[in-house]
C-alpha cells in the first residue's frame, strides 16, 4: 500500500482496465460475493416487517385485553376452541411439508418437491376453509365487526392472518407451477427457500394468535 | 445510450430503448432517483402553496385571498375582485395537508426516495439496486398513492381535516370533521405510501449489505451510505405499525368497529401510542438522511476528513436505537402517568447527547478546513445552524415541566418547522451538489447563492418569531388567532411571519428558475467538478446502465482530503496509488 514518503500525483496513477463484459453492454455489476444471497435477505427483511405489523395488531389487542375486567366480554357469543385447535394442528403439519419440499428441491428430486408443494397449499387452503365455515357461523351466533371491540379485534387479527394464508398460497401457486416446469434445480432452489421463509412465518404466527385471541 | 443494456446484453439485443423503458417504467436506479426528484419537487409547489394560504389567514383572518375565488360556495366564500375567504372547515383541511404532502410526499420521496436509490449504488461502487424491478414498483406504488392523496382535494366535503397526526376520535368519525371521503383516501393512500417506502427499504438495506464493491468495508461508507442505510431500518420496522393503525382507523370509519371510538368501548389514546411509535422514528427517517448528506458536503468542502467518522456512524445508530423509547414525549399532556412521563423524558433527554455529539463533529470538520463557500457548502451550512436550533427548542418540548405550558402552541411549531423544514436547507444542498451527476450540467452558481441568502433569511424570519408566539400562548391550530384577546397584542408578529413566508415562497422561484434552466442550458459538467473523493464521481458522467466501466475497487475511506499521499488535496476512494508506485518501479 501507500507507504512512500513520495506524494503522488493523481493523474499518474493508471487507470483501471476496461471491464470486458460492459464494453459490449452486459448486466449490472454485482461484485461482493455475499454470505446469503439477495432474495433470501430480501424475504426476511420483509418478514421483519410483517412481523412488526402483526405486533402493532397484537400491542393493541393486549391492551383491551389486559384491561378488561371480563373477557369476552358479557353476551358475546364463544369462539370454537375445538375445531380451531384441530385446524392449528393441520396448519403445523404444513410447515412440515413445507420443509420437505425444501429437502427434495436440495436433492434434485422434482417428483417429490411437486408433491410436498402440492400438500403445502392443500393443507393451507383446508385451514383457510375451515376457518371461513367457522366465521360465518360466529356471524350468524352475533359477532360481528362492530358487536364489540372484542368482536372487532377478533376479525381485524384472525382476518390478518387470514391474509397472509391467502397470499403464501398464491406464492405456493406460483412456485408449484414454476416446479411443474422443471424451474428449480439442485442449485439454484432459492424461490423453495424462500417460500419456505414465508409459509413458516405464517405457520409460526398462528399458535401466537390462537394463543391469545381464542385461549387468552 | 449504454441504457439498452437493461440486461438483455446475454439475449444480444442491443435496440435503443424506448421513451416508455427509458423515462418511465425504468428499472434504473439513476432514473428512479430522477422520477422521484421530479414527483418531490411538484408535490412541495403544492404544499408550500398550501402553506400560504394557512399564513394568509393567520395573519388576514377572514380577509379574502386575492385569486380564490373561483372555487366553490361549502370551500371557500366569495370575496369581492374575485377573492376567496378560507372558512375554517377549509383552513382544518389546509394544514392538515399541507404537513402530510410535507412529510410524506416531500421529504421522504426526496431525501429517501430520491437520493437513497441514486446515490447508494453509486456510492458504494454497485450496478444497480439488488431489485431493480421492485425499485420501480416502489416508485410506482408511491405515484399512486401521491395521485390517490390529491384525488381527495376533489371529493365531496373535501381532504382529509383531523391534522397530520389523524388523531382518534376526530379521524375515527366522519361526522367530527364533516370530511367522508377525504379521511378514507388520507388512509388508503397513506397505506399505500407504506408499502412503496417498504418496497424502498427492502432494496435499501439488501444493496448496501450485499452489493458493496471489493474493498468497500462497512467503516468505508460514506455517511451520506450510512445514514440512508440506518433510515431504510427504521423505515422497515416503523411503517409496518403505522399500516396496522391506519387499517384499525378504517375500519373504525367503514367497517363498524370502534377500535377508537369510547361510545363502542374503543380506546382514542391507543390511536395516539401507535401513531407516536411510529411517529417518533418518522422524524429520524426524515433527518438522517440529512445528517449524512451534510456531514459529507462539509468534509469535502472544507478539503479536511470528517472530524470522528466511527463517532458519527455511532451517533446516526444510537439516534436511530433510542427513537424507538421515546414517543410518549407527544403525549405529556394526554393524561398519562406521570411517572411514565419522566421515563419518557429521560429517554428523550438522552436523545441529545448523539445530537451533540454530530454537531460538534460538524464543527470539528469545518474547524481549521480550507472552507470553499459553494451553493451545496453554504446551504449545509444552513441546514447545521437549523438543526441547531431545532435540536435546542427540542429540550424545551422534552421537559415535562415546560413542555405542559408550551404543548400545542406556536413553540411546538417552531420547533418542528426548525427541524423538518430545515431539512430543505440539506436537500437543496444535495441537488446542488448530485446536479451535475443526475443531469450531466452545473446549475447556476451565481443563482445559487441569491437562493440561499433569500432561503436563509426569510426562513429564519417565518420561523424564529414562531418561539415568541408559541410562548406567549399561541394555540397551534387555531382558526383565528384574533378571538382571543390575550393573542392580540402579539398580532403584528403573525403579519412578519406571513411575510416571511410569502418571501421565502416567492424565492423559490430563483431555485426553481435555475433548476429548469440549467437541465437544458446550463454548463456541461465535468466527471468530478467539486474534487470530492466518494466513488459516484469516479463514474463517467453521464453515468451508464450498470454505473461503472470497471468494478471500482475500494482503497480507503471517503473522506481522505488534504492527504500527504498526493499532491493534489483530494484522494479518491478507488485511486490505487501503492500500485502506480510499483509500476513506475518496473
Ligand atoms: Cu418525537
Amino acid at each position: 500500500m501507500a507507504t512512500s514518503s513520495v506524494a503522488h500525483k493523481l493523474d499518474d496513477v493508471p487507470p483501471p482496465a476496461p471491464r470486458p463484459e460492459l464494453v459490449g453492454g452486459g448486466p449490472p455489476v454485482r461484485p461482493n460475493m455475499p454470505l446469503l444471497n439477495n432474495a433470501r435477505l430480501g424475504v426476511i427483511m420483509m418478514l421483519g416487517a410483517e412481523l412488526m405489523f402483526f405486533a402493532g395488531l397484537i400491542g393493541a389487542f393486549l391492551v383491551f385485553r389486559l384491561s378488561a375486567q371480563v373477557w369476552p366480554p358479557p353476551f358475546q357469543p364463544r369462539l370454537p376452541l375445538g375445531v380451531t385447535g384441530v385446524n392449528t394442528v393441520i396448519l403445523l403439519f404444513s410447515a412440515l411439508t413445507v420443509h420437505w419440499a425444501v429437502g427434495a428441491a436440495r436433492v434434485g428430486q422434482t417428483a417429490v418437491l411437486v408433491r410436498q408443494l402440492g400438500f403445502t397449499a392443500a393443507l393451507g387452503a383446508l385451514f383457510l376453509a375451515i376457518q371461513g365455515y367457522e366465521w360465518a357461523r360466529m356471524i350468524h351466533f352475533g359477532l360481528t365487526t362492530s358487536s364489540s371491540v372484542y368482536g372487532g379485534l377478533f376479525y381485524t387479527l384472525i382476518g390478518a392472518h387470514g391474509v397472509h394464508v391467502i397470499g403464501g398460497l398464491i406464492w405456493l401457486a406460483v412456485v408449484y407451477w414454476q416446479a411443474r416446469r422443471g424451474r428449480f434445480s439442485k442449485k439454484d432452489f432459492v424461490g423453495v427457500q424462500t417460500t419456505r421463509m414465508y409459509w413458516t412465518f405464517v405457520v409460526a404466527l398462528w399458535p401466537v394468535l390462537y394463543g391469545l385471541v381464542y385461549l387468552y | 445510450m449504454s441504457e439498452s443494456a437493461v440486461a438483455h446484453g446475454a439475449h444480444g439485443q442491443h435496440a435503443k430503448p424506448s421513451f416508455i423503458s427509458h423515462y418511465i417504467f425504468s428499472l434504473d436506479h439513476k432514473m428512479i432517483g430522477r422520477q422521484f426528484l421530479f414527483v418531490g419537487l411538484l408535490m412541495l409547489m403544492i404544499g408550500g402553496i398550501l402553506a400560504m394560504l394557512v399564513r394568509w389567514q393567520l395573519a388576514w383572518p377572514e380577509s379574502p385571498v386575492p385569486g380564490l375565488g373561483f372555487i366553490s360556495e361549502p370551500y371557500i366564500y366569495p370575496g369581492p375582485n374575485g377573492g376567496g375567504i378560507i372558512p375554517p372547515q377549509t383552513y382544518n383541511a389546509l394544514f392538515t395537508m399541507h404537513a402530510t404532502i410535507m412529510i410524506f410526499f416531500v421529504v421522504m420521496p426526496i431525501m429517501v426516495g430520491t437520493f437513497g436509490n441514486f446515490l447508494i449504488p453509486l456510492m458504494i461502487g454497485a450496478g444497480d439496486m439488488a431489485f431493480p424491478k421492485l425499485n420501480m414498483l416502489s416508485f410506482w406504488v408511491g405515484a399512486i398513492s401521491g395521485v390517490v392523496m390529491l384525488s381527495s382535494f376533489f371529493v365531496p366535503g373535501g381532504p382529509a381535516a383531523g391534522g397530520w397526526t389523524g388523531y382518534a376520535t376526530l379521524s375515527a368519525k366522519a361526522q367530527y370533521t364533516g370530511v367522508e371521503w377525504g379521511q378514507h383516501l388520507w388512509i388508503i393512500a397513506l397505506m399505500l405510501n407504506g408499502v412503496s417506502s417498504l418496497m424502498g427499504a427492502i432494496n435499501y438495506i439488501t444493496t448496501v449489505v450485499n452489493m458493496r464493491a471489493p474493498g468497500m468495508g462497512y467503516f468505508r461508507m460514506p455517511l451520506t451510505v450510512w445514514s440512508l442505510f440506518i433510515t431504510a431500518i427504521l423505515l422497515l420496522l416503523a411503517l409496518p405499525v403505522l399500516t396496522a393503525a391506519l387499517a384499525m382507523l378504517l375500519f373504525d370509519r367503514m367497517a363498524g368497529t370502534s377500535f377508537f371510538l369510547p361510545e363502542g368501548g374503543g380506546e382514542p389514546l391507543l390511536w395516539q401510542h401507535m401513531f407516536w411509535f411510529f411517529g417518533h422514528p418518522e422524524v429520524y427517517i426524515l433527518v438522517l438522511p440529512a445528517m449524512g448528506i451534510t456531514s459529507d458536503l462539509l468534509s469535502t468542502f472544507s478539503r479536511k476528513p470528517i472530524f470522528g467518522y466511527h463517532a458519527m456512524a455511532f451517533s446516526m445508530i444510537a439516534i436511530a436505537g433510542l427513537s424507538w423509547i421515546v414517543w410518549g414525549h407527544h403525549m405529556f399532556i394526554s393524561g398519562m402517568n406521570p411517572l411514565l412521563g419522566t421515563a419518557f423524558m429521560m429517554t428523550t433527554m438522552v436523545i441529545a447527547v448523539p445530537s451533540a455529539i454530530k454537531v460538534f463533529n460538524w464543527l470539528g470538520t469545518l474547524w481549521g478546513g480550507s472552507i470553499r463557500l459553494t451553493v451545496p457548502m453554504l446551504f449545509a451550512l444552513g441546514f447545521v445552524s437549523n438543526f441547531l436550533i431545532g435540536g435546542l427548542s427540542g429540550i424545551f418540548m422534552a421537559s415535562t415541566p415546560v413542555d405542559i405550558f408550551i404543548h400545542d402552541t406556536y413553540f411546538i411549531v417552531a420547533h418542528f418547522h426548525y427541524v423538518v423544514a430545515g431539512i430543505i436547507f440539506a436537500l437543496f444542498a444535495a441537488v446542488y451538489y448530485w446536479f451535475p451527476k443526475m443531469f450531466y450540467r452545473n446549475m447556476n452558481q451565481t443563482l445559487g447563492k441569491v437562493h440561499f441568502v433569500l432561503t436563509y433569511i426569510f426562513f429564519n424570519g417565518a420561523f424564529f418569531p414562531m418561539h415568541f408566539l408559541g410562548v406567549g400562548g399561541h394555540m397551534r391550530r387555531i382558526y383565528n388567532p384574533l378571538q382571543y384577546e390575550f393573542i392580540t397584542p402579539m398580532h403584528d408578529w403573525n403579519i412578519f411571519i406571513t411575510w416571511s413566508a410569502l418571501i421565502l415562497g416567492a424565492s423559490q422561484l430563483f431555485f426553481l428558475g435555475n433548476f429548469f434552466w440549467s437541465l437544458f442550458a446550463g454548463k456541461k459538467a465535468e466527471q468530478n467538478p467539486w474534487q470530492a473523493n466518494t466513488l459516484e464521481w469516479s463514474a463517467p458522467t453521464p453515468a451508464p446502465h450498470g454505473n461503472f466501466l470497471t468494478t471500482p475497487t475500494v482503497y480507503r475511506g471517503p473522506y481522505e482530503y488534504s492527504s500527504p499521499e498526493v499532491t493534489e488535496d483530494w484522494l479518491p476512494q478507488d485511486k490505487d496509488i501503492g500500485a502506480s508506485t510499483a509500476a513506475k518501479a518496473h
